[in-house]
């Protein structure tokens, strides 16, 4: 089976080949039969990736130690969803999972896309199957996940501890449907390009695909946030550690992209720019692979540390991102650009959009490319952080999310922003209003704070202010509002989630930053301590004995005024023996939306331990803000106006020309 | 106005914007980066008082001292020299002797370095990059022992 595997991965990689050269060629000469290779070549691609997967993953259920990665990964002692997840849980694993999405990405053009011109599919088509074709060369030279180890040890070496754990098992998956997801506005991108036109068909494409690529990023990353905060014990959900930053990079290019998308399919302007943001995206969404994959970084995440894979990794990602980049200086000026329009029109607050969010990445990039940089150069060893993206990230942040409530509602083509500024009143009232009694009324509140507080109000508000606008609120009597209500495009609603999804995030940080509690202390069994206004006694430690671990628990109960024990919580330091690696499972209790978190330290012998217990007001919004986010998304993409299977083509609309004023 | 001016106007905004993130990034970068030493480079390094850095070397045996609440104190060594840090907190999982660390925050007036923050990483055999580098350049390590 592990052959198979191996010989179908092999196969995935010499039909790439066909795939990016035939239909290039074909779509070049203008040969139907060559473009059609495309289509098929890309099917079967992805159904021998996806056997040499489910080979890999046979290999992981199976415990079968005579496979190098499962050795490295896996002890026959491990429950079987962590044997399973395992499978991704490594450097091998988890580009062959990269390339099985890249490959199911391009299946889905494949099978759905009959309605695209014939040589722009044939040239995405091939753009997608070269980069297939690079990653495929990757795995088969430097990471090989079937390498065989003759003879077979008795037992693996587990799997990562950290790594045994239900948010990791989804984490990657999600992370890279997103990431991988953006090769599809990539292949696009390129294809136009060399096509040298983009037409309306490529505008309904791309929409659809950046929406679907960003929902699943954005799931992807809130998981991996809400895993880092309960697994590592440190109770911290965000470290702009250099891997995160590899994933919010192409979260933030590529929510710059889905506004600017928005402008093209609706104004067919700034089509440039959005072809040029595609190829961004994904740039950064390499870049990400680079900086995870290659072990450059000195990171809690970065388990690979092998150099050669660094630099063919670093020299796709210089052939594609050089490459993309040239021709797009080479063809760009030979496209046909969008008309100028007003700024104070909805274009005009997308166009802001796009600016505060580019140059937010641009931050984000420089942050984390600086340090790598002045090492390698220099020497000098500094490490940017927390301090570094309060002064840059935030002050971007702060004009962007006042501004994001005027979008929606500014008319296209030539807005009013007093007729705005005026219906947006209300939500200004609530926002001042809550920044105030954050001020004023809330123990701890500080300027931030309430600066938060009023953003976050704002943009909740701001989102029901559209809908209740465009469902004619004050202009109709209420039934009838409540029909054109519900007869509302889905996409209007899909705004109105998502970005009323920021301010629920922002509540949560506003909350958990500003008015948490931090106890750090020497407990005694019996002994209690009051935390946020409630009681916690810890009770005891006690040793358990997980499949492969050994653990000592220790028991916290939550007690009301009454004395009543209203909840247990219990906290642990766990052992794995095989890699002799100790880890902390902290203890959490939800109440309401804040979370109690309880992490464990030393222990002495007279049964006293440190504990560290934290009080996360309102924490759990920060990841509930990001579902509702991916609501918006999704609730956005079933808008039948951006059904993938577009519509009859049709002629596209006279580009509108700005009015000189 | 006309359209060229208009469309100057607008790229000279766009412009100004970007040189402020730019002038603020690069400000940021001199102000709020923290710089990596190993022990041994203190003597050279002139620090200003407070100045926040990163600390990197290996825990000495034998100096980790525990009490005083959960305060602790330990000494980092790149072998030749050494110095003392406190730390109040849970110290890592992975935090033992002679194992590599990374500590953050300043030194006191007693000339003992204040840690707010302890880093040691999550895997039996990893060394800190920094810390790993430090060592080799003073030969006392080398890369045959992490593989």
């Amino acid at each position: 089976m592990v052959e198979i595997g191996h010989f179908a991965l092999v196969l995935a990689f010499a039909l790439a080949l066909i795939q990016t050269i035939v239909p290039l060629v074909g779509a070049r000469i203008g040969s139907d039969r060559m473009m059609a290779v495309a289509a098929p070549t890309a099917i079967t691609g992805f159904a021998l990736t996806a056997l040499s997967f489910a080979a890999l993953m046979v290999a992981y259920a199976g415990s079968d130690f005579s496979v190098v990665n499962v050795w490295e990964n896996s002890h026959s002692l491990q429950p079987m969803i962590y044997k399973l997840t395992g499978t991704w849980g490594n450097h091998e694993g988890s580009m062959l999972l990269w390339v099985l999405i890249l490959a199911f990405f391009g299946a889905l053009v494949a099978a759905f896309g009959a309605n695209l011109p014939a040589s722009l599919k044939a040239n995405v088509l091939a753009v997608q199957g070269s980069i297939g074709l690079a990653f495929f060369l990757f795995i088969l030279i430097t990471s090989n996940p079937f390498a065989r180890l003759i003879p077979a040890p008795v037992e693996g070496r587990d799997l990562n501890p950290i790594l045994q754990d239900l948010g990791l098992a989804v984490h990657p998956p999600l992370l890279y449907l997103g990431y991988v997801g953006f090769s599809i506005c990539f292949s696009f991108s390129v294809a136009a390009l060399i096509d040298g036109r983009i037409d309306a068909a490529w505008a309904r494409w791309v929409r659809p695909w950046t929406l679907v690529a960003w929902i699943f990023l954005t799931g992807g990353i809130a998981v991996g946030s809400y895993w880092a905060y309960y697994e590592l014990g440190w109770g911290g959900f965000w470290f702009w550690d250099p891997v995160e930053n590899a994933s919010f990079m192409p979260w933030l290019a590529g929510t710059a992209l889905l506004h600017s998308a928005i402008v093209m399919e609706k104004r067919s302007a700034l089509k440039i720019w959005t072809l040029l943001l595609a190829i961004l995206t994904f740039s950064l969404s390499l870049l990400g692979t680079f900086l995870v994959r290659s072990g450059v970084l000195t990171s809690v995440h970065a388990f690979a540390t092998d150099p050669s894979r660094g630099i063919f990794i670093l020299c796709i990602l210089l052939f594609f991102i050089g490459g993309s980049l040239a021709l797009f200086a080479l063809r760009a000026s030979s496209l046909t650009a969008g008309g100028l329009f007003q700024p104070i029109s909805r274009e005009g607050a997308l166009v802001l959009n796009n600016l505060f969010l580019t140059t937010a990445t641009a931050t984000v990039l420089i942050g984390t490319l600086y340090p790598l940089a002045l090492e390698a150069l220099t020497g000098d060893k500094i490490s940017v952080g927390e301090p570094f993206f309060n002064l840059t990230f935030g002050p971007l942040m702060v004009p962007l999310l006042l501004l994001v409530p005027f979008g929606p509602l500014l008319a296209w083509k030539r807005g009013d922003l007093l007729a705005v500024a005026q219906r947006l009143m209300a939500a200004f009232g609530a926002a001042l209003l809550a920044a105030l009694v954050t001020l004023f009324f809330i123990d701890g509140g500080s300027v931030l704070a309430a600066t938060g507080a009023g953003l976050a109000v704002w943009l909740i508000f701001g989102a029901a202010t559209d809908l209740a606008m465009k469902a004619g609120f004050r202009s109709v009597t209420f039934p009838v509002m409540l029909r054109r209500l519900v007869g509302l495009p889905r996409s209007v609603f899909g705004t109105a989630f998502a970005h009323a999804g920021l301010g629920i995030t922002l509540i949560g940080l506003v909350g958990t930053l500003n008015f948490g509690e931090e106890h750090i202390l020497t407990m005694k069994p019996q002994q209690t301590v009051e935390v946020a206004g409630r009681t916690i006694r810890f009770e005891g430690i006690q040793p358990m004995k997980g499949p492969n671990f050994n653990e000592d628990r220790a028991h916290f109960q939550l007690i009301n005024a009454g004395g009543q024990v209203t909840a247990t919580i219990s906290s642990s330091k766990r052992f794995y023996p095989a890699r002799q690696m100790p880890t902390t499972e902290a203890g959490i209790k939800t109440i309401g939306f804040s979370q109690l978190y309880i992490a464990l330290g030393d222990e002495s012998a007279d049964g006293s331990v440190v504990a560290r217990i934290w009080w996360k007001p309102l924490v759990t919004l920060i990841w509930l803000g990001g579902l509702v986010m991916m609501m918006g998304g999704a609730v956005s993409l079933a808008d039948r106006r951006l059904r993938v299977g577009a519509p009859a083509r049709r002629k596209s609309k006279p580009v509108p020309v700005a009015s000189p004023s | 106005m006309t359209r060229k001016q208009k469309r100057l106007s607008v790229i000279v905004a766009g412009l100004s914007f970007l040189a402020l993130a730019a002038g603020l990034t690069f400000y940021a970068l001199g102000q709020k980066a923290s710089y990596f030493y190993m022990p041994g480079d203190l003597a050279v390094a002139n620090l200003a008082p407070g100045q926040r850095i990163r600390l990197g070397g290996l825990v000495e045996k034998g100096t980790i001292v525990r009490g005083q609440g959960t305060t602790v104190s330990f000494a980092v060594t790149d072998t030749h020299d050494t110095v003392k840090v406190t730390y109040t907190g849970i110290l890592p999982d992975l935090f033992r002797e002679e194992q590599g660390v990374i500590t953050e925050g300043s030194f006191g007036s007693d000339g003992v370095f204040v840690a707010d923050s302890v880093l040691a990483k999550h895997d039996e055999r990893y060394m800190p990059k920094e810390v790993a580098d430090g060592l080799k350049a003073k030969g006392v390590w080398q890369e045959t022992q992490v593989k």
